[in-house]
């Protein structure tokens, strides 16, 4: 190969560029997020949100998408778990009413994985803030 | 050379289908969606109204001039978080006024009624049985509900085409142009506003009828607006139509409309 | 092949620079209209559809007139047309390229576009639209690409493209079809509500299309050794000639049933268009021009001592595809829209972003036209046809 330095050279630098996240962050990774929750949300259900909180934690996102299908959809309101307790299918309404703390609750694992759901563009944040 | 290359692209290309088919067939399926929770289920409240198709009756005698008409309209405003935009090309009306020979083109004239010719109409969306708006929607995000007839908006699903807005003969469709949300006055904080880029219009206020109020015009009308079942045959709106010549706005379109006026 | 499309003359490479500018202006104005929402427009409550749908509605004619090439060459032997059937591929590639863009700028939600796909519903036109123009796209590239391969290795294409290429001719005529059908099956709008909604638009479609074509394929003559040929131009007039008179006819067609007739709702948007309608008449300059032109391109294009003159054949094309664009764009949609169904006049105007975004979605069409049509021509200088 004639232009064997130059290639080797372009390999290295691509190879440093496609790796810089790694070995820019070396030793700095962030800390894993605590989300904070509110007293009402700690002392509501027994400390249990409508489903139980691995459920939550890995697929609040799938049960939304049930709500919002079920009420929008099909006229239904109620959400029944699997331990009989009854809630109103609402975002704004029913999560938000324990979970009024978006900042310190939503927003930090959101911010931390970088994710940025639209829901708020139309669902109010706070219903129960007095401004 | 050639050949082998050629066939190990064909390879990699049914390889490729084989193993894309199945999350995409699945991505088809989920229309329900959170079919991952067990043991749960989804029903209606205690309190929720039921019908086959949900029908008014106005009766527009009970009316004088715009006033009587502004403290209906404002309820459905207020809790709907409706915006007010001072550019009329962007506005936002889920009920309105018209006059007689704009609400019902098909039936104005030269020499009418005094009264009909200067009083104000309330029109709406008409809930058609027979909507035209959601024959021509491409996803199914207005879609007429089954369970009671409403013609219902999906604000997740809309893409924001307009194609409802073109189709719909009555003009109850409007656009969010812009975010609505530095143009409401008042948030009613129970009720979610919209976001730029879809279509709105009337809900016959589902999440009212849904814990057992009517909606938020029929209560402010002290009872000019009457609400109920088409399909039973006992209910005040049945009652209503088999008592009083009423009208409706462009009968012979075939759109069937729910909204009908006792003039 | 793609070679050829990147290497060329400094005009080449300063046209190509000036359309990348012009994209990127529209684009930056596009990244304004997803900021702030689709206000920025001049489009209304009353008149939701406005410039973008305008001209996606005018381009969706101008790819299936490509398809006047093709029937001809293919189902009727008309073996001089084989020099310029990949002329008409590409500009139907080009012109499929700016309706897809101009109907996802005028979207209001566009990355929930997919939803089409994920929640199909055969109820409704616009699906079918969707399938339909993506459909042809996928043709013509095959197509196009294929029988443009095989010219340059000096072989036949191979039998497999055959049936493709017998698909895109009812398959032009259904994407305008189907197009016409989004307006025409509207109980609200009196304006579109006509059966022959669907004739007018292939008639316009088969007269703009093949006009530009000519006028690509006299420029293709001056800037590259490649000839369209004149026997050909010559029959793509004749066919823009019989086109044109049709379309014309068909609104003539028109104005009787809706002024004989003397029904209101059926006399009112033409009225709005060419006369005004309660002091509103911002179109009406617009739509006498039209058809103006269109009578001119008429006159120049059936008397042959014009129309063999390629000069005057030149203006003829450029009234008749500009006519074709006022009637089509402006004032199709507009007439539709106004009065509303209420009865209210709501006129429109474009607004300036709302033009610049065009512009781009113009640019990005002239580029994809100009790499495709280069690539072309450089492959017909290649085996000297």
């Amino acid at each position: 190969m004639s232009n064997k330095n130059l290639i080797i050279a372009g390999v290295v630098i691509f190879v440093a560029v496609v790796a810089f996240p790694f070995w820019f962050n070396m030793g700095k990774a962030a800390p894993a997020p605590e989300p904070e929750l509110t007293a009402r949300a700690k002392a509501a259900n027994h400390g249990q949100c409508v489903m139980p909180t691995d459920f939550m934690k890995s697929d609040h996102m799938k049960l939304l998408d049930l709500w919002r299908h079920s009420v929008v959809r099909n006229g239904e309101r109620t959400f029944v778990n699997s331990s009989g307790q009854e809630f109103n299918m609402s975002l704004s309404n029913t999560c938000l009413d324990c979970h009024s703390n978006k900042k310190e609750f939503c927003d930090r694992c959101h911010d931390y994985a970088s994710v940025r759901p639209y829901c708020w563009d139309c669902h109010i944040e706070n219903p129960k803030e007095t401004e | 050379m050639e050949d082998s290359r050629r066939r190990f692209l064909k390879l990699a290309g049914v390889s490729a289908l084989g193993l894309t088919t199945r999350p995409v067939l699945n991505a088809f399926a989920s229309e329900g969606g959170g079919e991952d929770a067990h043991g749960v289920e989804v029903k209606k409240g205690d309190k929720a109204l039921i019908a086959k198709q949900w029908a008014m009756v106005i009766d527009t005698r009970e009316f004088e001039s715009a006033e009587d008409l502004e403290p209906i309209i404002e309820a459905c405003d207020k809790i709907h978080n409706i915006p007010k935009f001072e550019n009329k090309n962007h506005e936002i009306k889920w009920i309105w006024e018209e006059h007689f020979h704009n609400a019902f083109p098909g039936l104005a004239q030269r020499f009418t009624d005094e009264r009909i010719e200067q009083l104000p109409f309330l029109v709406l969306c008409n809930h058609c049985e027979n909507p035209p708006c959601c024959r021509a929607c491409p996803t199914k995000a207005t879609f007429k509900r089954e369970s009671d007839g409403i013609v219902m908006m999906d604000f997740h699903r809309c893409i924001g085409c307009r194609f409802c807005m073109a189709a719909c003969p009555y003009g109850s469709r409007s656009f969010n142009f812009r975010d609505p949300r530095p143009f409401i006055e008042v948030t009613n904080k129970e009720f979610p506003t919209r976001t730029k880029g879809v279509v709105e219009k009337c809900n016959f206020c589902a999440e009212r009828l849904a814990v057992g109020k009517m909606p938020a015009c029929v209560e402010a009308s002290n009872g000019a607006i009457a609400f109920g079942d088409l399909y039973d045959p006992h209910s005040e709106v049945r009652e209503l139509l088999r008592t009083n010549y009423t009208i409706r706005r462009k009968q012979s379109l075939g759109t069937e409309p729910s909204v009908y006026y006792i003039v | 092949m793609l070679e050829l499309a990147i290497k060329g003359s400094k005009k080449y490479y300063g046209w190509l620079a000036a359309l990348l500018v012009v994209i990127g202006i529209g684009f930056l104005v596009y990244l304004k209209q997803l900021d702030f929402g689709l206000g920025i427009t001049g489009m209304s409550r009353d008149v939701t559809w406005g410039f973008y749908i305008a001209n996606f509605t005018f381009l969706v004619g101008v790819a299936a007139g490509g398809v006047m090439v093709v029937l001809p060459y293919y189902l009727h032997d008309y073996k001089a047309f084989g020099r310029i059937t990949i002329l008409g591929e590409f500009l139907a590639i080009a012109a499929l390229v700016m309706c897809i863009l101009f109907v996802l700028v005028d979207l209001g939600q566009p990355m929930r576009v997919f939803n089409t796909l994920i929640y199909p519903s055969p109820n409704s036109v616009l699906f079918f639209d969707i399938i339909v123009l993506q459909g042809y796209l996928f043709i013509n590239l095959i197509v196009g690409w294929n029988v443009l391969e095989a010219e340059r290795n000096g072989t036949h294409y191979q039998a497999w493209v055959k049936p493709f290429i017998y698909l895109s001719i009812p398959w032009a005529v259904s994407i305008h079809t189907v197009t016409a059908y989004l307006y025409a099956g509207l109980p609200g709008r009196h304006f579109w509500l006509t059966a022959i909604m669907a004739p007018r638009f292939l008639s316009s479609a088969f007269a703009a299309g093949p006009a530009l074509l000519i006028l690509l394929c006299l420029f293709v003559r001056r800037v590259s050794k490649f000839d369209p040929g004149r026997e050909q131009i010559q029959a793509l007039a004749k066919i823009v000639a019989y086109a044109i008179c049709i379309n014309v006819f068909f609104f003539l067609c028109e104005v009787f049933t809706a002024f004989y007739s003397n029904i209101p709702d059926h006399k009112v948007h033409i009225q709005y268009l060419f006369f005004g309608l309660h002091g509103h008449s911002s179109l009406v300059p617009f739509m006498w021009t039209s058809y103006g032109l269109m009578l001119v391109s008429i006159i120049l294009l059936v008397n042959p001592v014009t129309r063999k003159n390629e000069g005057v054949l030149a203006v003829a094309c450029v009234t008749t595809f500009v006519g074709t664009w006022i009637d089509k764009g402006l004032g199709m949609i507009s007439g539709g829209f106004v009065p509303n169904p209420l009865h209210h006049v709501h006129e429109y105007a474009p607004s300036i972003p709302e033009i610049i975004i065009t512009l781009g979605v113009y640019g990005i069409g002239a580029l994809i036209l100009t790499l495709l049509y280069k690539m072309a021509v450089g492959v017909k200088e290649e085996v000297g046809a």
